[in-house]
C-alpha cells in the first residue's frame, strides 16, 4: 500500500503542471493521485496503440537489410541505417508509380470540381428568396436521409458509360450534400449589406461570387477542400466498382493488391529492373508509407478545422 | 353570393398568373445564379435521385445486355426471400444484427470515457496534442487501416514476429471466422474512437461550469459531479448518437468487410450490403439483389423515423423537429 502511495505521489509530483498553466478552478479539489495515474495511464496506452503501428511501419520500410533479417522477415521497431531502396524501386516506374499517379490526378481535378460545384450550389441556396432555392434544399435534405442502394447506383454509372473510365471516380461522389450545407451556413453568416451594395453598383451574382463571397469564405474553401481532398485520396469502394482494367488502377486498389491481398510484387509492378528486389515486406511497407503520407502533410491543417467545420454542420444544418 | 361565387375564379386566375409572372421574373433576375448552382444541383439529382428509378430492376428478370427495356416484369418474384427465406440471406441478416448490437456495445461507450479523461485534463497544450494523435486514424482509407491490421496482428505481423523471437506459440487472429467479429469492432474502435471524442468533448466544454461550482460547495466529490451533472447532461448527445445508429444499423462496414472476406469465409463474415454486391454485381443476380438492397434501404429509413418518434417520446429533440 505504501508502495503505491509511494508511486502515486512520484508520478502526480510529475505530473503535476506549474499552476501559472494550471486552469484547476478554486473550488475544485486536488485530483486524488491514484486516479491522475489511472487516468495518465489509460490516456497513455490509447496514444501508443495508435502511434506504435505507424512507427512501425515507417521504421520497417527504411530498415536496412540486417536488421529486416534479424526481425525474420517481421515489422521492426528500428530501421537500423535508415534506406530508401524500397522507395526507389517503387517509385521507379511500374504499377505502383502508376497508381500514384493516377491517385494524385483524381484528387486534385476532383477536389477542383467538387469545390465549384458545392460552392455554386451552396451560393445559388443561401440567396434567401432566389428562383427555386427551396425545393432544391429540400432535395438537399432528401439526400442526407437515404443513401441510393448499390445495384442502382452501379446501374446509372453504366449506363452513363463510365464503367472502367475514372470519370467514375469523381462524377458521383461530385457533391457531398453535408458539405453544401455547411457552406451554405458560412455563406449566409456573410453580411447581407456587402450584398445589397454590390447589387446597387450593379455586380452581376457571379460578380458578387467571384469578387466578395469566394475571398472572404477562404477559410470554409479550404476546409471543405481538404474535406473532399481526402475523400478522394481514400476512396476505394468506387474504384473497385467501377475501374476494371489494372493500368487504371488508383493507389487504394494497389494498396489492396500488394498489401492486404500480399499478392507478390514483381519487376512489372516496379518498373526498373533493380538487380534483387527489396524484401517484399519492405515494398509493401514503402507502399503503405506512400499512401498515408498525403494524409499526414495535411493531417495538422485537417485537424485544426474538421472538428469546426463539423460542429458548423451540426448546429445549422 | 353569386357573384362571390363567380368572381372567386377570376380572381384566384389573377393570382395564379400573377404569381406565375413573379415567379418568372424572379427567374430572370436570378438566371446566373441558378446556372452557377447546377452544376452542382445536377450531380446531385443524376446520382441521388436518379438511382431510386434503377430500383425497377427489383421487379424484373434483370440482364444487363437486354437492358431495364428490354428485361421481363415478373412482379414479386425477387422478393421471395422475404417469405420463403434464403439462407445465405438469413446468414447475412443474422450477422448484420450481431455486429450492429456488439459494435454499438463495444464501440460505442468509448469515446464517451475518452471524452471524459480528456476534457479532466487540466493542461491545454497537453489535451490538444492527445487529440491530434487520437484523431488522426479518423482519416484513413479502410484499405489503409485493414493493412496496417494485418501488419500488427497477422502470422507474420509484428505481434508474432515478436512471439517467434522469444519462443512463444503464434497467435492466429486474422483470417479466422470466430475472431472475425472481434477483430472488425477493434479496427472501428482503433478507426473513430479518437474522432468520437469531438461531439462529447463539445457536448461537455457547454455546461455551465457554476453547476459544478454550487455542488463542490454543497460537498459533492469528483464522482458524484461526473455522476450527477456531467453524464445528464449529455443525455441528449448520447440519445441523438444512438438514433443516428439505429437508423444505420442494418449497413455495417461495407469496405472494412469486403476488404477481409476471402481469408475468413462467408459464413462469418456476410453481411447484408456484402450480400448485394456479391450477389448482385460479382454473381450476376441482379433482381433478387436489387429487391433485397431495397427493402434495406425502406426499413433504414423507417428506423431512422421510429427512432425520433422514440426520442421525442423521451422529451429529447432527435435528429428533427416533430
Amino acid at each position: 500500500m505504501s508502495k503505491i502511495n509511494e508511486v502515486t505521489s512520484i508520478a502526480s509530483r510529475t505530473l503535476k503542471r506549474p499552476t501559472k498553466n494550471s486552469r484547476r478552478p478554486a473550488w475544485m479539489e486536488k485530483p486524488n493521485p491514484l486516479t491522475q495515474v489511472l487516468k495518465f495511464i489509460a490516456l497513455g496506452v490509447s496514444v501508443l496503440l495508435v502511434i506504435v503501428p505507424f512507427w512501425s511501419i515507417i521504421a520497417t520500410s527504411l530498415a536496412d537489410k540486417q536488421t529486416l533479417d534479424k526481425s525474420a522477415g517481421g515489422m521492426v521497431l528500428w530501421p537500423g541505417q535508415p534506406t530508401f531502396e524500397a522507395y526507389g524501386a517503387v517509385l521507379s516506374g511500374g504499377t505502383v508509380t502508376r497508381a500514384m499517379i493516377i491517385s494524385i490526378g483524381i484528387t486534385v481535378i476532383g477536389t477542383f470540381l467538387s469545390l465549384a460545384a458545392t460552392a455554386g450550389l451552396a451560393y445559388w441556396l443561401s440567396r434567401r428568396d432566389a428562383f427555386g432555392a427551396r425545393p432544391m434544399l429540400l432535395l438537399l435534405l432528401g439526400a442526407l436521409l437515404f443513401s441510393p442502394g448499390l445495384i442502382p447506383g452501379y446501374l446509372v454509372v453504366k449506363e452513363l458509360n463510365l464503367l472502367d473510365s475514372w470519370w467514375s471516380l469523381i462524377l458521383p461522389v461530385l457533391v457531398n450534400a453535408f458539405n453544401v450545407i455547411v457552406m451554405r451556413a458560412f455563406f449566409q453568416e456573410l453580411p447581407q449589406e456587402l450584398f445589397d451594395s454590390a447589387e446597387i453598383d450593379g455586380a452581376s451574382s457571379l460578380t458578387v461570387l467571384t469578387r466578395i463571397v469566394l475571398p472572404l469564405s477562404k477559410a470554409v474553401l479550404a476546409v471543405i477542400g481538404l474535406f473532399y481532398a481526402v475523400a478522394y485520396w481514400n476512396a476505394f469502394f468506387n474504384a473497385m466498382l467501377y475501374i476494371q482494367s489494372t493500368e487504371k488502377w488508383p493507389m487504394a486498389l494497389v494498396l489492396r493488391a500488394f498489401v492486404v491481398d500480399q499478392t507478390a510484387i514483381g519487376g512489372n509492378q516496379v518498373g526498373a529492373a533493380t538487380e534483387a528486389l527489396p524484401p517484399q515486406l519492405q515494398l509493401q511497407m514503402a507502399i503503405l508509407v506512400i499512401s498515408l503520407v498525403p494524409i499526414l502533410i495535411v493531417y495538422p491543417f485537417l485537424q485544426r478545422h474538421f472538428a469546426k467545420g463539423m460542429m458548423i454542420g451540426a448546429v445549422k444544418g | 353570393m353569386a357573384i362571390d361565387v363567380e368572381s372567386r375564379p377570376a380572381i384566384a386566375g389573377r393570382v395564379t398568373a400573377q404569381r406565375g409572372r413573379r415567379s418568372w421574373q424572379r427567374f430572370r433576375r436570378d438566371k446566373l445564379l441558378v446556372v452557377l448552382g447546377v452544376p452542382g444541383a445536377a450531380a446531385l439529382f443524376l446520382f441521388q435521385y436518379v438511382p431510386l428509378l434503377g430500383n425497377i430492376i427489383a421487379f424484373q428478370d434483370y440482364q444487363p445486355f437486354t437492358g431495364i427495356d428490354g428485361s421481363p416484369f415478373v412482379g414479386l418474384d425477387n422478393f421471395s426471400f422475404l417469405w420463403e427465406g434464403n439462407s445465405t440471406f438469413l446468414n447475412a441478416l443474422a450477422n448484420t444484427l450481431i455486429l450492429t448490437v456488439i459494435q454499438t456495445v463495444f464501440v460505442f461507450p468509448i469515446p464517451l470515457a475518452l471524452a471524459l479523461l480528456l476534457s479532466s485534463l487540466a493542461g491545454e497544450r497537453l489535451k490538444g496534442l492527445l487529440q491530434s494523435v487520437l484523431y488522426l486514424p479518423h482519416f484513413l482509407s479502410w484499405v489503409i487501416v485493414v493493412a496496417i491490421f494485418q501488419q500488427m496482428l497477422g502470422n507474420a505481423g509484428m505481434l508474432n514476429t515478436f512471439m517467434v523471437q522469444n519462443d512463444l506459440p503464434i497467435i492466429h487472429i486474422i483470417g479466422v471466422p470466430e475472431l472475425f467479429k472481434a477483430l472488425l469492432t477493434s479496427q472501428a474502435i482503433w478507426k473513430d474512437a479518437g474522432w468520437g471524442t469531438i461531439i462529447f468533448l463539445a457536448a461537455i466544454a457547454q455546461i455551465d461550469q457554476e453547476q459544478y461550482e454550487a455542488s463542490a460547495v454543497d460537498g459533492a466529490n469528483a464522482w458524484q459531479r461526473l455522476r450527477y451533472i456531467t453524464l445528464p447532461s449529455l443525455k441528449g448527445i448520447f440519445i441523438l448518437l444512438l438514433i443516428l445508429r439505429l437508423g444505420s444499423s442494418l449497413s455495417v462496414g461495407f469496405e472494412q468487410i469486403i476488404l477481409q472476406q476471402g481469408p475468413v469465409g462467408l459464413d462469418a463474415s456476410e453481411v447484408l450490403d456484402t450480400w448485394v454486391y456479391n450477389n448482385g454485381i460479382v454473381g450476376g443476380d441482379w433482381g433478387m439483389s436489387a429487391a433485397v438492397g431495397l427493402v434495406k434501404g425502406l426499413v433504414g429509413v423507417l428506423l431512422v423515423i421510429g427512432a425520433n418518434k422514440l426520442a421525442h417520446k423521451f422529451g429529447e429533440q432527435g435528429i428533427y423537429q416533430k
